[in-house]
């Protein structure tokens, strides 16, 4: 288990693309979400953060997205950049 | 009941009524005779110009549970809908039907006029902008009612939808009523969707900020079919009814389908002399002209004629030769308001001879292609162009179902996803044109045909096309963006998809929050 | 891919572009983590290409990363990127030999144990780089071509990049030279006015008449052009289908000498036959194939 120790932003708010804000928080994973296709695929988006959350052993943490449309694959790329950014997992910095 | 594409819809609608049920493209026939509006005369001398819509009201006593027709060929420039219904609240008028062959974000006051009951009923072809999701919440008492542009003109012709006053917004108008849609600072074009009003209206009033000399020749309507000329400061912004110049795309999703749908008409057997076009304005709608454009020009194709909203790029080819004729219901933009004024060779004309399926020879008929844009398109080929993936309103029914029932072959373009929401789906919110009209669907992942049109099947595969079924089309889209979740709708019906014969097709029910 | 006409530079920062990609008929993409992505935005870029190789499906194209060079944020790009299966990885800046020996070193210890073997594309963009061509395209069994880069060359050496690229003419033909010298593929450098359609056309066949086996492609819109270009025309097939029924008939018939139109069918005839056939199979071109 490990925690995120500081706040970090990865993505854009271009189409197709997200911007996820990730927060040090307590009690599990917590969303905040605004996305253009909430309604259709909200829960979708949530499954795939936590899921990018917990790979990397994240367990708690406070998540703000913003939604452009983008497809899983991007979600789940810009949740683990915040991540990493946030002090999570092996250090790649550029 | 059932309709004939699957839909269940009530036989009968509050505050609307008895519904006719769509039976099919072609099914529905009329009977009887045209109806007639009051017989009007007039004296030499007689003064037809008034200073202002309050003295008009007055003059002609207009009063509540009236129905006013617009024309939207100012778009979302238009102000005169918000002059005429700004007088009619002031005037302590309610129940006023509003007949606006499309309303745009310009007309968002329409909001607080049927707020405060001055507005009860609309119809229309297509809504957007505040109005749009407001009435998609149910702010009307009954439906709004979606027409094509050929349906207008058959209720008007029909009987079934009688307007007391047209107020025809006029760019141009002579002090005895003659109009013109070409010059003047509010210059549109044709003015191709107010003839049936000018027509069946009982009492037609131009509604000009250009009053030029007697005579106004050669006028758009005559000032045998106009009663009043009324004059305002102005129509509206012409920032706002003109697009400026309209480009073809340089995204190369776009550019693909494009591509795609010009070799799809090539390997059709159409594309030859003679050949009759519409297209849209949208980015891949024009790219394709675009594209059908070069292969006429390779193959010294002469085509017979293009239809519909016209676009500078439409102008170009007609005068290079590409096109014998425009034939023009709605000018785009500024080089094709140029055009139809100077050009004898580009022909103004009603939304009647364009599209209405109950005379003896509408031009959709004639088409040979038809390009057309989807918001929705399900597996059996329906095509959904007035509401969002959301169910909001948010588009207009337009020519789409008319052109589609006409050409020989209809090519809906579409990218597969938009925003990651699939636009192949197993079953559109709200079906506008019926799947047995539309023939091919041309996506940037290849394109679909509908099973009915085997022989085009046929000729796509032998031209190296990629030809996919249209459910592999839907599994795929699925497969990039996942499963969508179903949006709740309410009970409450807010819309009524007219089809181009007066039946309903599909109904839009409320927006759950 | 068997056949690379076309190699389709892709931003590696931009999911729109990234997801859609495989759509306009590269042969292969090359997802840039170098020029097309400021130095804040690597790692972003490196999740994002990586994930988008492990889970879009872009058919039957070689998948290339373009690492960011070997003094600045490579060993970084491959830690990220080598895991998701890349085919292909393009090294820029390759300077001299050793530095394709030192990217294979690095791949060497970062693949998995049942992991393919990733080839290498080396960006020869500097009057180095082109000294050594040849060195460098025989360095290493995982090259598998050599990029012409124009722009950083001209600039490194002081000539004027024009549309015509009289500048590049003869470090085009290195580049062509040194790659089959080798045994290995060439590809010339992006046309950079991608509104300019007639424009490509033209510089893609003057690199194919060189020698060049592909050419790189900036925008989508330039990819169809490109393979257009690359591809045998159906004059050069049934050139080729000619000379190689003559070449048979000439066996059949146990003499030594073919000839189609009265001009004898020497080797060098023959082998361009042969190749141009062999490529219209591979693309399935009409004409191609057994009568």
């Amino acid at each position: 288990m490990k925690s995120v120790l500081k706040a970090a932003q990865a993505g854009t708010l271009e189409s197709n693309d997200v911007m996820i804000i990730v927060e040090p928080g307590e009690n599990g994973i917590n969303l905040d979400l605004e996305s253009i296709v909430k309604k259709q695929y909200g829960a979708a988006i949530a499954a795939t953060i936590a899921d990018a959350a917990k790979a990397l052993g994240v367990t708690d943490v406070n998540v703000k997205a913003i939604d452009r449309g983008a497809l899983p694959y991007a979600i789940r790329a810009r949740m683990v950049t915040a991540l990493e950014r946030a002090g999570i997992g092996p250090e790649r910095g550029a | 009941m059932i309709n004939a594409i699957g839909r269940d819809i009530p036989d009968y609608i509050e505050g609307f009524g008895q519904v006719k049920h769509y039976r099919g493209a072609f099914a529905t026939l009329p009977g009887g005779n045209a109806y007639g509006p009051p017989i009007r005369a007039s004296r030499p001398g007689a003064v037809k110009v008034c200073s202002g819509l309050e003295e008009l009201f007055k003059l002609l006593g207009l009063k509540s549970g009236m129905t006013f027709s617009f024309h939207h060929h100012l778009r979302n420039g238009d102000e005169v809908v918000n002059q005429v219904l700004a007088v009619a609240a002031k005037l302590g008028l309610k129940d006023i039907g509003v007949s606006l062959t499309a309303a745009f974000a310009t007309h968002a006051p329409m909001i607080g006029h049927i707020n405060n009951g001055v507005v009860t009923s609309l119809r229309t072809s297509g809504v957007y902008g505040p109005l749009a999701v407001a009435i998609s919440g149910g702010l009307l008492p009954g439906p709004v009612v979606l027409h094509t542009h050929g349906g207008r003109p058959r209720a008007m012709a029909g009987g079934e939808h009688r307007v007391d006053v047209a107020f025809v917004a006029a760019p141009a108008a002579d002090e005895r009523g003659n109009v013109s849609g070409v010059s003047g600072p509010s210059a549109c074009g044709s003015l191709g969707y107010a003839f049936s009003d000018a027509d069946y209206a009982s009492v037609v009033v131009a509604v000009t900020d250009n009053l030029v000399p007697f005579p106004l020749a050669p006028a758009s309507i005559p000032q045998n079919k106009v009663d009043f000329v009324v004059t305002v400061d102005s129509l509206g912004d012409p920032q706002g009814i003109v697009s400026g110049t309209t480009k073809v795309t340089k995204d190369p999703v776009g550019l693909k389908i494009a591509d795609t749908a010009a070799k799809a008409i090539l390997a059709s057997g159409l594309l030859k002399d003679g050949f009759s076009f519409q297209t849209g304005a949208g980015g891949a709608s024009l790219a394709a002209a675009h594209y059908v454009g070069r292969m006429m020009r390779e193959g010294r194709i002469r085509g017979g004629f293009a239809l519909g909203g016209i676009t500078g790029y439409m102008v170009d080819m007609l005068e290079e030769g590409l096109f014998k004729n425009l034939y023009d219901v709605q000018s785009f933009d500024l080089e094709s308001v140029r055009s139809l004024g100077r050009n004898p060779s580009h022909l103004e004309v009603s939304a009647d001879l364009y599209a209405n399926p109950f005379n003896p020879g509408c031009l959709v008929n004639d088409l040979d292609v038809v390009i057309l844009g989807a918001t929705e398109i399900d597996v059996g080929f329906n095509v959904n162009v007035v509401t969002g993936s959301d169910g909001v309103l948010m588009g207009a029914a337009g020519g789409h179902p008319d052109t589609a029932a006409g050409a020989k072959m209809t090519v809906i373009v579409t990218t597969l996803l938009r925003s990651r929401l699939p636009i192949v789906v197993d079953r559109v919110i709200a079906a506008t044109t019926p799947g047995e009209t539309v023939d091919v669907l041309v996506t940037e992942y290849g394109l679909a045909v509908n099973p009915e049109r085997p022989e085009l099947r046929e000729r796509f595969i032998k031209a190296g096309l990629e030809v996919k079924d249209i459910h592999e089309l839907k599994a795929l889209a699925q497969s990039i963006a996942g499963v969508p979740e179903r949006i709740p709708q309410g009970e409450r019906i807010v819309a009524l998809v007219e089809y181009r014969d007066g039946t309903i097709i599909d109904v839009v029910r409320e927006a759950a929050e | 891919m068997e056949v690379r006409r076309s190699i389709l530079f892709v931003p590696g920062n931009n999911p729109g572009m990234v997801q859609t990609a495989g759509l306009f008929g590269a042969d292969v993409l090359v997802f840039d983590l170098e020029d097309a992505v400021a130095p804040s935005e690597k790692d972003a870029a490196r999740d994002l290409v990586s994930m988008a190789l492990a889970e879009v499906d872009y058919g039957r194209v070689d998948k290339c990363v373009r690492l960011n060079s070997l003094d600045t944020f490579c060993q970084a790009d491959l830690e990220v990127i080598v895991p998701s299966c890349p085919d292909l990885l393009m090294l820029p800046k390759v300077h001299r030999a050793q530095d394709i020996v030192e990217l294979a070193g690095l791949l060497d210890g970062l693949e998995g144990p049942y992991q393919g073997k990733i080839g290498i594309l080396a960006i020869i963009e500097s009057p180095q780089g082109l000294a050594e061509a040849y060195d460098i395209a025989r360095s290493h069994e995982r090259l598998m071509g050599l990029l012409m880069g124009a722009e950083d060359y001209t600039a490194m050496v002081g000539s004027l990049r024009t549309k015509a690229g009289h500048e590049i003419a003869v470090a085009r033909s290195l580049v062509v030279n040194a790659a089959a010298a080798a045994g290995i593929e060439s590809f010339d450098a992006v046309f950079t006015d991608v509104n300019d359609e007639e424009g490509l056309a033209a510089d893609s066949l003057l690199a194919k008449n060189l020698g060049f086996t592909g050419k790189a492609a900036i925008n989508p819109r330039q990819v169809k052009t490109i393979n257009d270009a690359f591809n045998p025309s159906p004059g050069e097939i049934a050139y080729a289908r000619l000379v190689l029924k003559s070449l048979r008939q000439a066996e059949r018939e146990g003499s030594g000498v073919a000839s189609v139109g009265g001009k004898m069918v020497d080797a060098p005839v023959a082998k361009r036959a042969e190749k141009v056939m062999e490529l219209a199979e591979k693309l399935g071109l009409p004409g191609a194939g057994d009568e």
